[in-house]
């Protein structure tokens, strides 16, 4: 299982607990994620459905590096986290 | 008498209440820390609507069903998938406009459960069931000269002033920054590019008088006389008595020209408010003497009101939705940009001030 967790700078605005979840690509874990947490989709992407501009995502403490289509490929015991980036906002 | 306000800041939404004594204050407080770029107290309801705009994480709608007291987030509008290979540059700068919902900058109520919401970077939002769900008004966004607005403060063009004609909400007028003014009879199906008259000083001059540059900072309608039409355009002041199409500009107006703001009493078409600041990249107040002006004459000529009003130099500058009037005409409210809150009941003959300390004030509406 991948686990996925947010930064708490999320929490207060909407409720994002970490969860244990399954894909192959960030993508499939992310859509796999906002199925049970649809409102979290809009803190953390754009309209368009890529990486919103002022948010980061790690992968085992390594930055994504495909932010438009979330390509990056999990594997089984990855840690993926989503921060606020340090800029913008 | 409306005897509630609302302000929207950088660091939340304050309700402001008027108590028997005529002290107005602070009764209540929400999204304290987030900025509150709109609002809309829906007519005579408890319905309001807040939007905020939360940086890192984007643009939120709130909406409260209870008069403000709890809150739930709604809807937000937001932008169709973008076409494949499609082309879409803003045209001062040439880099990609963005098919997300940036900022909400226009919220207004047509029917009962009719909402429409302007937004940078230059959508217009349709919601007919209160705020549940919204769609993009694709005539307008699809519009081949949309894609020669361009950004004025902001990076991208929008939507700062939405007009529904009271005797037909299937009228509707917009006005963008920077794009001019346009108008459909149709509930949104078709628009058309209106605005002789108006005049910019930022484009070459064989492009002054076209329609299309224009910066209109804020348009306001009379409601009981929808063809008056008062704007407070970067260039100056302007009146239009066609609903928009012709407009004229309105010259010396003192001591500037220059603003953001404008009002329009609700049954007096020839009168109208405005809060002047130096131009064009100073903007603050004339001499650090803030002021508001006053026309009952349709413009031909204007009083100039500070009772009230600090006497100490002051460099408050107001946005365009910082300035509003109740639905009976007599009292106005503004904030500004240094936290202070202004309070008027006798149409701008004086002033009360309600603080001195808010955050910087994004827009103010009474509650009708």
């Amino acid at each position: 299982m991948t686990t996925l967790r947010f930064t708490p700078n999320l929490a207060r605005l909407v409720d994002a607990p970490p969860a244990d979840l399954q894909g192959a690509t960030l993508r499939e874990v992310l859509e796999s994620y906002f199925q049970s947490h649809p409102r979290v989709r809009g803190y953390v992407l754009d309209d368009q459905g890529a990486l919103r501009k002022h948010v980061a995502i790690f992968i085992n403490q390594e930055l994504i590096l495909d932010r438009v289509t979330l390509s990056d490929p999990i594997g089984e015991h990855d840690a993926i986290f989503v921060a606020q980036a340090l800029s913008g906002g | 008498m409306s005897d509630r306000l609302w302000v929207g800041t950088r660091k939340g939404l304050f309700r402001i209440e008027r108590d028997g004594g005529g002290h107005w204050g602070i009764a209540s407080t929400a999204f304290l820390g987030d900025p509150v770029s709109m609002l809309l107290p829906e007519r005579g309801g408890r319905r309001v609507h807040a939007a905020l705009d939360l940086g890192h994480f984007g643009v939120k709608m709130q909406r409260s069903g209870d008069g403000g007291d709890t809150w739930a987030e709604a809807a937000t509008p937001s932008f169709p998938p973008k076409p494949e290979g499609l082309v879409d540059k803003d045209p001062m700068r040439g880099i990609d406009i963005p098919w997300s919902t940036k900022l909400i900058w226009s919220l207004e109520q047509g029917e009962a459960d009719e909402l429409w919401c302007g937004v940078i970077p230059g959508g217009l939002f349709h919601s007919r069931d209160g705020g549940d769900s919204w769609e993009l008004v694709r005539a307008l966004w699809d519009e081949p000269r949309r894609k020669q607005w361009m950004g004025g403060g902001y990076d991208f063009a929008g939507i700062h002033s939405i007009l529904i004609d009271p005797r037909d909400t299937r009228h509707i007028t917009v006005a963008v920054s920077t794009g001019g003014v346009w108008t459909s009879r149709d509930g949104g199906a078709r628009w058309d590019l209106i605005g002789q008259g108006l005049r910019n000083a930022y484009m070459p001059p064989e492009s002054a008088g076209d329609p299309l540059p224009q910066d209109a900072h804020r348009v306001v309608q009379c409601p009981a006389q929808p063809e008056r039409l008062w704007m407070q355009h970067h260039n100056g002041i302007f009146r239009s008595d066609d609903g928009g199409e012709h407009w004229q500009e309105l010259q010396d107006v003192p001591p500037s020209s220059f603003g953001f703001a404008v009002a329009v009493h609700p049954t007096k078409p020839d009168t109208a408010w405005f809060v002047p600041a130096t131009k064009d990249e100073k903007r603050f107040p004339v001499d650090a003497r803030l002021v508001v002006t006053r026309t009952r004459d349709g413009g031909k000529s204007f009083d100039i009101l500070n009772q009230g009003l600090p006497d100490e130099a002051a460099y408050d500058l107001i946005y365009r939705h910082g300035l509003a009037i109740s639905a009976d005409g007599e009292r106005l409210v503004f904030g500004s940009t240094t936290g202070s809150l202004w309070v008027s009941e006798d149409q701008g003959d004086s002033w009360r001030n309600v603080s001195k300390h808010l955050p910087p004030v994004l827009c103010v509406r009474f509650q009708s």
